[in-house]
């Protein structure tokens, strides 16, 4: 099962805690997840802490899936960090600042695990 | 024991500065008034992952070299680059800041600040509108209608709100919370929202509809406003424009959802609109909520230096700025910067892929305190002292106050500050010498 979402990223106090721990794996649980409402995790099929793969036209990586019913249908969040860096629009439209939000994505099931924050890094030096 | 009161946290850009901090041996043992990120910052140096020497890759691997080995090995991948990209400089003191800004001048470098992914649009804003604002402590003592838009403080700056907003009591402000309106707008229910006595959830990239309909009511014209506005009732927007136009003093605290969503410095620019037709009708004004605890003093010390808040382009000779240009993830998109130099901040974690893509394939000298993505890719690694705990230096809040930072305990680390005069003198060696 697939589903159509709207891609935004920003901070949490989970993630902001670990901003001088990235290497923590308390960094790794407060970034590497995806949250969406229940009802569209149940369209999904999928419970929380279970493998979502979510694909943009910039990328794709695997996150945790997590509820959030102040999340409006179709609306996805991905806390600030290199997981949701890796589908993230790079492009600054002219004012030098990249599209953080707002970005269509495509979420799936998957029985991939997230990478952890040294094997994602990794993958840009082996690119 | 010594007992540190009026410390200031070097966190966010509240830059709370009535932290009391007991030191037992150079050790921090016990916290008080810090939230759960400036908790995790004053423990950080003594259960974070510091990187504990400098190092250099070699076949791959990061080891371990003296100060004085890595500050030459960096210094000779500056001497040997045409396009430098010096980025962030902003979790560290406005004194550092110069030194960078120094040490791009002399290597004709482009130098950024992390507003690039965070505030940067605001500042375009902000020199397009102009930007009318007040101290925070202008804010707690009159703001009667506090408008948090695309932010949420309970969790990026956890006690804005108890000290200088929402919550917090002041001169003409005694009731506290129950003498304000506090409106929350935003794409989904946050934690701030969920306190909001307004919650107006708008569609995603449409805050330029919303504020061009609210100036449309502000300045009588309600007549043009369609039914729905950014997916909000029509009833609700002319609510939400009573309540800014019937308030004594408005303050609209803005963040990302309003900088990196679609329209970016347009959203900032009609902001800035909205509050000079709000000064028709009563006292408005607006503060970006500042991430970086020091991004507000990049910009100052980069503006009276350069004449630029940020994105400056050394290239020429004299300072050049075209942010679309010249920022730093435009530099990394187009593959242009044939080294970077990153300090007090982690572009690793926070750029888009495709920029992150270029920062591995190019020689990247890192200075920080600890080891975050950036260390991944990084070929010299400086460690430095955390200011505003074992280092002091000049921080400016987010509504552009300064405030001078305490060294609290002893460090065996150098300085920012040090590490950017070492590293110029270094290069101004190696250049004299070719
Ligand atoms: S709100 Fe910001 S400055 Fe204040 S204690 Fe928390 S992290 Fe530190």
């Amino acid at each position: 099962m697939k589903i159509k979402a709207n891609l935004i990223s920003g901070r949490t106090a989970d993630q902001g805690a670990h901003l001088e721990a990235k290497t923590h794996k308390g960094y790794f649980d407060a970034c590497a997840y995806c949250e969406l409402n229940s009802a569209d995790l149940e369209r999904l099929g999928v419970s929380e802490g279970d493998s979502l793969k979510v694909t943009t036209e910039f990328g794709e990586v695997v996150v945790f899936a997590k509820a959030n019913d102040g999340n409006p249908d179709n609306l996805a969040f991905i806390p600030m960090g290199p997981w949701a860096n890796a589908v993230l629009d790079p492009d600054t439209h002219g004012c030098g600042m990249p599209g953080f939000k707002g970005v269509p994505a495509e979420i799936e099931v998957t029985e991939e695990k997230p990478l952890e924050m040294k094997a994602l890094m990794r993958k840009y030096l082996e690119d | 024991m010594p007992v540190i009161k009026d410390a200031v946290c070097s966190l966010c850009g509240s830059l709370c500065d009535d932290i009391t901090v007991t030191v037992e041996d150079n050790k921090i043992t016990k916290i008080e008034n810090a939230c759960i990120l400036g908790h995790s910052k004053f423990v950080g140096m003594f259960e974070h992952d510091r990187i504990e020497t400098p190092m250099i890759r070699k076949d791959g691997e990061l080891v371990p070299v003296s100060y004085e080995e890595a500050i030459e090995a960096a210094a000779k991948i500056l001497v040997n680059s045409r396009r430098i990209l010096s980025y962030g400089w902003c979790s560290t003191s406005c004194e550092a800041v110069s030194g960078a800004i120094e040490l791009a001048e002399e290597t004709g470098s482009v130098i950024d600040s992390t507003a690039n992914v965070c505030h940067g649009p605001s500042a375009l804003a902000a020199q397009e509108k102009g930007s009318p604002s007040a101290s925070l402590g202008e804010i707690k003592n009159r703001a009667d209608v506090i408008v948090f838009w695309g932010c949420n403080p309970v969790h990026a700056h956890p006690r804005h709100m108890s000290r200088y907003s929402s919550f917090s009591k002041g001169f003409f402000t005694e009731k506290g919370r129950k003498g304000r309106t506090m409106v929350v707008i935003d794409v989904r229910k946050t934690d701030t929202a969920k306190l909001a006595d307004n919650y107006v959830e708008i569609e995603q990239g449409s805050d330029l509809l919303l504020i061009t309909a609210l100036r449309s009511i502000v300045n009588g014209h309600e007549d043009v406003v369609p039914e729905t506005v950014a997916g909000v009732p029509k009833a609700e927007v002319l609510e939400l424009a009573e309540t800014l136009k019937n308030a004594k003093f408005v303050c609209i605290f803005f963040g990302m959802g309003v900088t990196q969503s679609r329209s970016k410095y347009k959203n900032g620019d009609a902001v800035s609109s909205l509050i000079s037709d709000l000064n028709q009708h009563t006292k408005a004004v607006m503060i970006g909520m500042r991430g970086h605890y020091n991004v507000t003093g990049f910009g100052q010390v980069a503006t009276w230096e350069t004449g630029f808040p940020m994105a400056i382009d050394f290239a020429r000779g004299y300072p050049y700025y075209n942010p679309g240009e010249t920022g730093a993830n435009d530099l990394l998109v187009r593959e242009e910067p044939d080294a970077a130099i990153i300090a007090a901040a982690d572009p690793g974690a926070h750029f888009p892929q495709k920029a992150v893509r270029h920062l591995a394939k190019i020689p990247v000298i890192q200075i920080d305190p600890y080891a975050n993505p950036t260390t991944e890719i990084a070929d010299v690694v400086i460690p430095s002292a955390i200011v505003g705990i074992e280092a002091e230096g000049t921080a400016y809040r987010m509504d552009a106050i300064s405030l001078r930072m305490k060294k609290l305990i002893d460090t065996r680390f150098k300085t920012d500050e040090e590490i950017v005069k070492d590293l110029t003198a270094k290069v101004r060696e190696l250049k004299r010498g070719a």
